[in-house]
Formats: C-alpha cells, sequence, structure tokens
C-alpha cells in the first residue's frame, strides 16, 4: 500500500474531529479526564497510541514536528513515531525545541522552555492518578467529582512512613488551578514545576484508557506535598558529562563492567546545543566512542575502592 | 443551680441527634425494614436485635446512607441545623461520613485499606478533611493507636499482619480520629473469640462514655446490646416488634418473639 492511500495524519476525517472535541472540553475543564473513542493505531499499546492520535488530530500540514522519548530524539520510540507522521502527514521534522511547532513526548519535558503557540502532546499509560489507590473506577470518579482526594495524601503519607521523604520520583500526583488532582504522565518530578505556568498548550493522550487531558497554557499545577515535608524537584547532584550543564535533567550512563558511569543530559537537544556552543563537561563536548564497554583489562573511569561499583546517587 | 456542665448537657440533649421517621425499605416485592420510626438522643446508645433477615442491617445502611429508602425521612442534626440525610446531596453526605459520621464495619477487612499502613489507615480521614502536617498526623494517629491498645511500633504495620482483634480496635480508631457524633456499628464483635470480644466491648464502652457518643450497635447477640446499650429495638421480619430500655426489655420481655430471643440465650 503507498503512504498515499492514508489520509493526512493516518486517521479520517471523523475520528480527527472527535479526538478534537475531546481536547476542547479538557482544555476547557483543565485536569479532567475527558472519554474518547482511542482507535487501534498500527503500533502496540504502551508505545504512544494516545499521544499519537492527539498529535494527528492537532496536526496541519504547515506544523514542524518533534518527537521525544525519555528526551532523547533518536530513540526507538521517538524515530518510529517521527518516521511515521513524515509518512502519512509529510511534514516538517526537527530535532530543535525552538523550531517545533508540535512536540509529541514520552516522559520529559524539554529543558528549553516552551513558548506561546506550541503544543507538547504528552504519552499517558495511566491517566487516573487514584488507579492503584482505588481500584473501582466508578468510585474514582465519584472522587473526583466530589474533590475527594484525602487518599492522594495517604499514598504521599505512606511513602514518608516507610522511606523518610515522598520516594514518589516520577508520575508526581499535582493539582491543577486548586481543582483536578492529574497524573502528569510519567515525568520525573524534576518535570513538575515546569507544569506550571507554562506558555504552551500542553495535551495528554492514554490510547489504551481512552482519556484526553489537557493544561491551557499559563495553568497553575500545583505538586501535592504535606506542610513539613514540602514538594523537591529532584535530579542526580552532577552536571552533565557532555556539556556540564548542572541544571538539566541526567541519565546516569554505566560505560564499563568495573563500577564506571557517566551522567548525561537526558534532554539530548539541549545537551547538543550548548556542546555545539562550545560548552564542555567531564569527558568533553562529544560522547566518548571509544568508551569501552565491556572490554578485557580495561581499567575503570572511575575508581572505586575494590572494584565495587559504589553509587553516589543521594 | 445548674452548673455549666449540667446546663451544657440539657442544651445538647434537648434536640435528638437524629429522628427517624417512617423509614421503608423494599426489596421488590420483599420488605427490607418497613415503617421503622425512632429519636436518638446525643451521647445515647441505641441497640437493634433480630435474627438474620430481619432488616437490621438493612435499616443500618438506610440510616448511614449506603442505601437509599423508599419512604420516611432520617433528620440528622448537623451544625447547619437538621437535615434530611435521605435527601441530602452526595458532596455532603461524604462529608458527613467523613467528619460526624462513622461505620463500623462487621468485618475489619470491609472498613480498613489493607494495603496501607496501620498510621495511614487512621490518619486518612484526617487528610480528608485537610490535615496537611505530616508529624501532626502522625501523632494524632500514635495518639490514637495508644488509645485502643494497640503498640505504637506497629504504626507502619499494614493490617494484614494484625490478629482480628486488632483489625477491629483500629478500625474504631480509624473512624473515631475525626471525632464523630454519631457512629453506626454493624455487628463490632462478630467473628471475635469471647475474650476478645469482652475487651472490644469494655475499649467501646470507655470510648462511648468518654467521647459522648451516640451510636446505633446491630447486632444478633444480646449480651453486646445488655453491655452497650441504653435502649433497645426488636426486629422481626422487617417490622420494629419491642423497644424500649435495654434492661426492661431483656428482663421482662413483652413480645413473643423478643421472649423467644432472650430465653435462646445459652446460659453457662
Amino acid at each position: 500500500m503507498t503512504e498515499q492511500a492514508y489520509n493526512f495524519a493516518y486517521l479520517d476525517e471523523q475520528t480527527k474531529r472527535m479526538i478534537r472535541r475531546a481536547i476542547l472540553k479538557g482544555v476547557a475543564v483543565p485536569g479532567y479526564q475527558v472519554p474518547f473513542a482511542s482507535r487501534e493505531m498500527p503500533m502496540p499499546y504502551g508505545w504512544g497510541t494516545g499521544g499519537v492520535q492527539v498529535t494527528a488530530a492537532c496536526l496541519v500540514p504547515e506544523d514542524c514536528l518533534k518527537v521525544i522519548d525519555q528526551g532523547a530524539d533518536d530513540t526507538t520510540n521517538a524515530v518510529s513515531i517521527r518516521k511515521f507522521f513524515e509518512r502519512t502527514a509529510a511534514v516538517a521534522v526537527t530535532e530543535s525545541v525552538a523550531e517545533a511547532t508540535i512536540i509529541q513526548t514520552r516522559h520529559r519535558i524539554p529543558e528549553t522552555p516552551l513558548t506561546e503557540g506550541q503544543i507538547l502532546v504528552y504519552q499517558v499509560p495511566i491517566p487516573e492518578p487514584l488507579r492503584f489507590l482505588e481500584p473501582r473506577e466508578t468510585e474514582t470518579r465519584k472522587m473526583h467529582e466530589l474533590e475527594d482526594y484525602g487518599l492522594m495524601h495517604v499514598k504521599l503519607y505512606e511513602d514518608i512512613a516507610r522511606h523518610g521523604q515522598i520516594a514518589t520520583s516520577y508520575a508526581y500526583p499535582v493539582k491543577v488551578e486548586g481543582r483536578y488532582v492529574m497524573d502528569p504522565s510519567p515525568i520525573p518530578k524534576f518535570d513538575n514545576p515546569k507544569l506550571s505556568g507554562n506558555a504552551a498548550l500542553q495535551l495528554f493522550g492514554a490510547g489504551r484508557e481512552q482519556r484526553i487531558y489537557a493544561l491551557p497554557p499559563y495553568t497553575t499545577v500545583v505538586s501535592l506535598d504535606f506542610d513539613d515535608y514540602p514538594f523537591e524537584a529532584g535530579k542526580a547532584p552532577h552536571d552533565c558529562d557532555l556539556c556540564g550543564a548542572g541544571e538539566s535533567y541526567l541519565d546516569e550512563v554505566i560505560i564499563d563492567d568495573h563500577g564506571g558511569r557517566m551522567f548525561v543530559c537526558s534532554d539530548t537537544d539541549f545537551c547538543l546545543s550548548r556542546c555545539e556552543a562550545g560548552h564542555q563537561g567531564r569527558f568533553g563536548s562529544a560522547p566518548p566512542p571509544p568508551l569501552p564497554l565491556w572490554g578485557e583489562g580495561v581499567g575503570p573511569l572511575t575508581p572505586t575502592p575494590a572494584g565495587r561499583p559504589h553509587d553516589d546517587r543521594v | 443551680m445548674m452548673t455549666a456542665f449540667e446546663s451544657s448537657c440539657a442544651a445538647t440533649t434537648d434536640r435528638p441527634l437524629l429522628q427517624v421517621q417512617g423509614l421503608t425499605k423494599r426489596y421488590g416485592a420483599r420488605i427490607g425494614c418497613a415503617d421503622v420510626s425512632f429519636d436518638l438522643f446525643p451521647g445515647e446508645v441505641l441497640g437493634i436485635v433480630g435474627e438474620s433477615g430481619s432488616g437490621k442491617s438493612t435499616l443500618l445502611s438506610c440510616l448511614a446512607g449506603h442505601l437509599t429508602p423508599d419512604a420516611g425521612r432520617v433528620v440528622f442534626d448537623t451544625d447547619q441545623g437538621p437535615r434530611d440525610t435521605a435527601t441530602m446531596a452526595e458532596p455532603e453526605r461524604r462529608r458527613l461520613e467523613r467528619t460526624d459520621w462513622a461505620f463500623v464495619h462487621q468485618n475489619p477487612r470491609d472498613g480498613l485499606r489493607m494495603g496501607v499502613s496501620a498510621g495511614g489507615n487512621v490518619g486518612e480521614r484526617l487528610m480528608a478533611v485537610g490535615a496537611r502536617h505530616y508529624g501532626t498526623i502522625r501523632e494524632t494517629a500514635i495518639d490514637w493507636l495508644g488509645r485502643v491498645e494497640i503498640a505504637a511500633e506497629r504504626i507502619d504495620d499494614r493490617p494484614a499482619a494484625f490478629s482480628g482483634g486488632m483489625q477491629q480496635r483500629l478500625q474504631i480508631a480509624r473512624n473515631l480520629v475525626t471525632g464523630p457524633r454519631l457512629v453506626f456499628m454493624d455487628e463490632p464483635t462478630g467473628g471475635l473469640d469471647v475474650s476478645v470480644q469482652a475487651r472490644l466491648l469494655d475499649l467501646l464502652r470507655g470510648l462511648v462514655r468518654e467521647m459522648g457518643l451516640s451510636a446505633i450497635v446491630v447486632t444478633h447477640d444480646l449480651a453486646v446490646v445488655r453491655l452497650l446499650a441504653d435502649r433497645l429495638m426488636v426486629m422481626k421480619g422487617g417490622h420494629v416488634v419491642e423497644q424500649g430500655l435495654t434492661d426492661q426489655v431483656l428482663d421482662d420481655p413483652q413480645h413473643a418473639y423478643t421472649q423467644l430471643l432472650v430465653s435462646s440465650v445459652l446460659q453457662v
């Protein structure tokens, strides 16, 4: 079958209208989960079927699309979704946040601040923040309706009681405009402050669960916490080993089997543009290609006592 | 001359806390409970006894708002004056359920969150009414565990690790932590062995007296109502066949069914 056999952006026009209606309702009631008739997409559930449908409904031929998978532009999920829309919608694609008009993302918000007119589409596995606390969907809907959110704090209480701090580090529950409690999709809690007052329109699509919700630009979003255990946006206490950035969210990469590790920006576009601007980290500005991964007899990059990997995360 | 305490008692006992009039619930053609009326005053404990299927639990569910009655009124004396809880809006009724009311289930598994620690179980109602200070919530939880005779070091254990009696006591702590005015109890001692029952009853009696709680206790165990209840209602086939002071009803039963009920208790 040729690509021309598909409608623009894969979905037929009636489906896109249906999704747009759900999106509009979601924008009108920030944080509220709008049910929609999610379609089968040519990818498995869990790979972003919800996000892809929202993106397809928002795309116009003039758009420039960027796809992020855990911050990276070049991992499987990002590459295949980008290729999917290149083939079915023939839109321009980019890796730069500033150039993009629509950004579909899995589990990260870009480090570069978003601007007015941009749309950020999240892939959401489980839209219901109360799911693992209250198994009945009828009951969770009622709880949202009645703003009966005491249970959400029970979860945070359990965290502190068990771990001495709020150990939830991703999918950290937030309250939108003082009304709905929302699951921000599994973004690290480091990204939570960026949800609030963001200039871009943020849309959340859950394909398997058939829900869409939204944060219009400049919506107030507050992360839930206790008075004596306030919310903290945590990250690894390091600088990026490639670009030296101290303020970005870092991925930990194991680089040999002697306990060596490096920390790099999870946002590849951010890291690359900083390297191009001449910033340097511990390993210089280029990813070290000759790094011995599983080499025999290669010494550790970071000497550790007795060759044991030492964990220097907090 | 009246002391301040007496006058405050007089002021609060003037008006019934709960007024029930002509309460009826049908399951299709069958009767759940029919034409039940009574008043419950602050600080009073009402026992409802009867055999299985006599409509006790249906009545309790209607009173607590878990079932919608087909006819009748359930007027509760809220802080904004008397209100019919049967026709009350859901958000208001839920607020009552979290603050002024408490419900102790027969099976603690129905009333507890089994996946949440004891402290979390006790703290849930506090957090639901807006407590947001971890230290305070934890202190209150420890205090309440102490009051129901659960050791403070068990605060982070899950209810699954507790014995049946401890689970039931935890359920009571979880319900009383927000200082409710009316407690509904559905067979609070069911499924416990007699020595644990005795301790639980002792504890309950102490808490009810100490906090000045009103309570409605549904049970088929006459010993429970003898110890706890001020007044007694005997139900059969959905109808109230006899009511009065507990000792009066148990020592001098008038209705044939009550006589049968009292005489069928084994004397050891």
